[in-house]
């Protein structure tokens, strides 16, 4: 049954190369989360106010990054703004598409979160005189960033795992990329693929351990 | 600019490639659900035991399912199976889900409180009766929203079988782009299509969810 020999000598030699490409993948993923976040709280913020074309906005962006493959999102952004004369690297393609996926889903977080912080702790602050400002940065932020901060954790691994898919549209340089790019010339598709398994299972758990620590030194109290 | 060469024909095979990804959905779910229910109920009565099942699951988690397919194939191939590529998706997805569900059902399990689970078995249910006519009605209802984001988010991952060979929606829709050079028209059709069924999806779920409460 098994007459396939295993070379992981050669496997190891691109070890160099996929740890570069392991520190693109993180890169990306990293900053997908900054921009994300950022966005979704705009997006949060777009959705409690009045104005029905925020609101739609809002509520139409959550709905599209929840509801379509992210994998779709890439292509959309890859292939289908080619059609208006714009042509963006396969990178910044794969950027944008996990920034809109990670707002998406980060924006319904953020709403779980605010909706858990009791409305009267905003009443209690305000009536202490505490400005509008003061008391989302002393009262709502803190509280809603302890409730958020798990699935933010989450968000991230979730990022880290969909940097893969930007092999599809031609990435060359990030942990897929490298194995891929291995694979075409060698074919010994198992032994860097189940490498990069290794180093995405690593840059994974590396990210719950770090999350870990971080939330154990600051929700002490 | 407003013209197109999209023909009927051309929707037709959307149709079909969204069908071949409803069928890997279902087949992905059916699998993922039968071993996500045995071994979370495992995780919950026995968690000392089926540790190590907890850390193969979870790399399960932790790996992009881009390489488990990619290595899943090449496992199919140096081991000599016949499998269609159909089946490796299923079975790479099946595992992928059930990894899921057991975290999904564990929670549902382990939700039910110890103190009705007492009444039970001092009316007289054995254990056996007392799992499956207390625990397994209560946990459903708990782990259901769970399940329900599961099978939406497996319905989205199925794209990515697309690096194996199967044309499903996606690489239905890719397809149709080299042929006819509109890509924004065409993938915004996909994108209608995928957006239709998680609503569906989405919808049915809720209908059911809110029939069972009516007993609570």
């Amino acid at each position: 049954m098994f007459d396939y020999s295993f070379h992981w000598r050669s496997a190891f030699k691109a070890l160099p190369d996929m740890l570069g490409g392991a520190w693109v993948t993180f890169e990306t993923a990293a900053l997908s989360m900054i921009f994300g976040v950022l966005i979704a709280l705009c997006l949060t913020l777009m959705r409690q106010t009045k104005n029905p074309l925020a609101r739609g906005f809002g509520n139409a962006w959550v709905s599209v990054a929840r509801n379509t493959p992210s994998l779709f999102q890439i292509y959309l952004l890859y292939f289908g703004l080619g059609s208006f004369g714009i042509h963006i690297s396969s990178w910044a393609a794969l950027l944008a598409g996990i920034t809109f996926n990670n707002a998406g889903y980060l924006a319904e977080n953020f709403r779980g979160g605010l909706k858990a912080v009791p409305e009267t702790q905003m009443r209690a602050a305000r009536s202490l005189g505490m400005s509008a400002f003061k008391t989302y940065q002393l009262v709502i932020i803190p509280q809603l960033l302890r409730i958020v901060f798990y699935p933010l954790t989450n968000q991230m691994v979730w990022a880290v795992l969909m940097t893969s898919l930007g092999v599809i549209v031609g990435l060359n340089n990030d942990l897929t990329g490298v194995t891929q790019g291995y694979n075409v010339k060698t074919f010994r598709t198992f032994e860097y693929f189940a490498l990069a398994a290794v180093l995405y299972y690593l840059i994974a758990k590396a990210i719950v351990l770090v999350a870990r620590l971080l939330g154990w030194r600051l929700f002490r109290y | 600019m407003l013209t197109t060469s999209i023909t009927s024909t051309d929707l037709l095979f959307l149709l079909q490639g969204a069908w071949t990804t409803i069928l890997l959905t279902l087949w992905a779910m059916l699998l993922g659900t039968a071993g996500g229910v045995i071994c979370g109920l495992l995780r919950a009565t026995l968690p000392r035991a089926t540790l190590p099942l907890a850390w193969v699951l979870d790399a399960f988690r932790s790996v992009p399912l881009l390489i488990q397919f990619v290595l899943f194939n090449s496992l199919k191939s140096i081991a000599g199976l016949d499998w269609s590529a159909f089946s490796v998706a299923c079975a790479v997805l099946g595992v992928y889900a059930a990894a899921y569900c057991t975290e999904i059902v564990r929670s549902g399990v382990l939700a039910v409180s110890p103190n009705v689970r007492r009444a039970g078995r001092s009316l007289g249910l054995n254990y056996w009766q007392d799992l499956r006519y207390i625990v397994m009605p209560m946990a459903t209802r708990i782990a259901f929203p769970g399940w329900l984001n599961l099978t939406l988010s497996v319905m989205k991952d199925t794209a990515l079988v697309m690096w194996i060979g199967i044309v499903e929606l996606l690489r239905a829709s890719q397809i149709i782009v080299t042929r006819i050079q509109e890509p924004l028209l065409v993938l915004c059709i996909a994108g209608l299509i995928y957006y239709f069924i998680s609503l569906v999806v989405a919808r049915l779920g809720n209908q059911l969810e809110k029939r069972w409460q009516e007993n609570d």
